[in-house]
């Protein structure tokens, strides 16, 4: 029998970069999972988003439902629709505590099929500290079309992803 | 290293089914994983699942849900079956994963559901954990739903069999 879960492509950053994105994604597989270890140069420690964009599509057909834990704050449950992107609420900053980075694991099905794309999103950016998040995300972009391309950046305008963070993304075959 | 992540079985709905069940489940992997894409025209309560056709009240299960508005924790006890949020769409498909960890061990097992639906506009996203209070090893898996449920054609669920060692 076939073992999947496959590497397709990875970017461990050598130097800051503003945005990561994996580009000519083959459509050989079933489902797609990234997972993704980062840390933002944005000044603040968290409470900004981490986003998602499918195909460069910049037509407002990304929406998303979360539900987020502040910890001694509860849980928040909000809705965003005709985005640009898909974005949990979780994102370690730099004033967050020293070599704390993001982690993010979201699962893409039927990312080559002919119907709208969900993707299911779990992050966290746990630092020791009273502000940290954990985020399960819901989201949709409204394309029939193949998903060939996911860039993944801070929220917007909020700096850069870190040396050393890493993005690793992995092919999942049914058969 | 030995393999993990194997795709035991997979199931494409051709016409409208009221269930779906992987069956004759060998002992060979530590965790089951399934992967339901879903979409059903029916409009009803989330898909059900129940292990080895077992049907009495072994079941009981813990969500955590939002629905852009509020979040939300409710629990069953004593159930007939594990049932996670409703699939309501006939154009964008719900996705539902399910974890069930030590399928073949001698303790009750328990199953991590993970559940998204966005719809631009409504839609919800819930976990749950689960737990089917039985020894047996899980040697099958049911969907189905109340009622006139059924899952429309082109749901996809696809059943993984991840080692340990």
């Amino acid at each position: 029998m076939a073992t999947t879960y496959t590497l397709i492509s990875s970017n461990v950053l050598g130097s800051s970069a503003a945005s990561v994105t994996f580009s000519s994604i083959p459509s050989t597989y079933t489902d797609l999972v990234l997972r993704m270890s980062a840390r933002g140069t944005w000044g603040g420690a968290t409470g900004i988003y981490t986003e998602f964009n499918f195909n460069s599509d910049t037509s407002s057909i990304h929406s998303w439902t979360m539900l987020t834990g502040y910890g001694s704050g509860g849980v928040v449950s909000a809705r965003y629709t005709a985005q640009n992107f898909i974005a949990p609420n979780v994102f370690n900053g730099a004033g967050s505590t020293s070599n704390t980075f993001t982690n993010i694991e979201m699962y893409v099905p039927n990312y080559a099929g002919n119907k709208n794309k969900v993707a299911s999103i779990f992050g966290v950016d746990e630092n020791n500290n009273t502000a940290a998040e954990i985020g399960v995300v819901a989201g949709l972009y409204s394309s029939t079309t193949a998903i060939t391309s996911i860039a993944i950046r801070p929220d917007s305008g909020a700096g850069s992803f870190v040396s050393g963070s890493s993005f690793y993304l992995y092919g999942i075959k049914n058969s | 290293m030995a393999s993990t992540y194997e795709p035991i079985a997979t199931t494409t709905v051709a016409v409208a089914a009221a269930t779906i069940t992987f069956s004759g489940i060998a002992s060979s992997w530590t965790d089951l994983r399934v992967v339901l894409v879903a979409t059903s025209s029916s409009a009803l309560a989330g898909p059900r699942i129940q292990f080895n056709s077992d049907t009495a009240t072994n079941y009981s299960y813990t969500n955590l849900k939002g629905d852009g508005t509020s979040a939300t924790s409710n629990r069953s006890t004593s159930n007939n079956y594990l049932q996670a949020q409703g699939i309501n769409l006939t154009t964008t498909p719900s996705l539902l994963s399910y974890d069930i960890f030590s399928y073949t061990g001698s303790t009750f097992k328990t199953v991590l559901t993970s559940s998204s639906q966005d719809y631009n506009g409504s839609g919800t996203v819930q976990n749950q954990v689960g737990l089917w209070r039985s020894t047996s090893a899980i040697t099958s898996i049911t969907f189905s739903g109340a009622g006139l449920f059924v899952f429309d054609a082109g749901t996809t669920a696809t059943l993984y069999g991840i080692k340990a060692a």
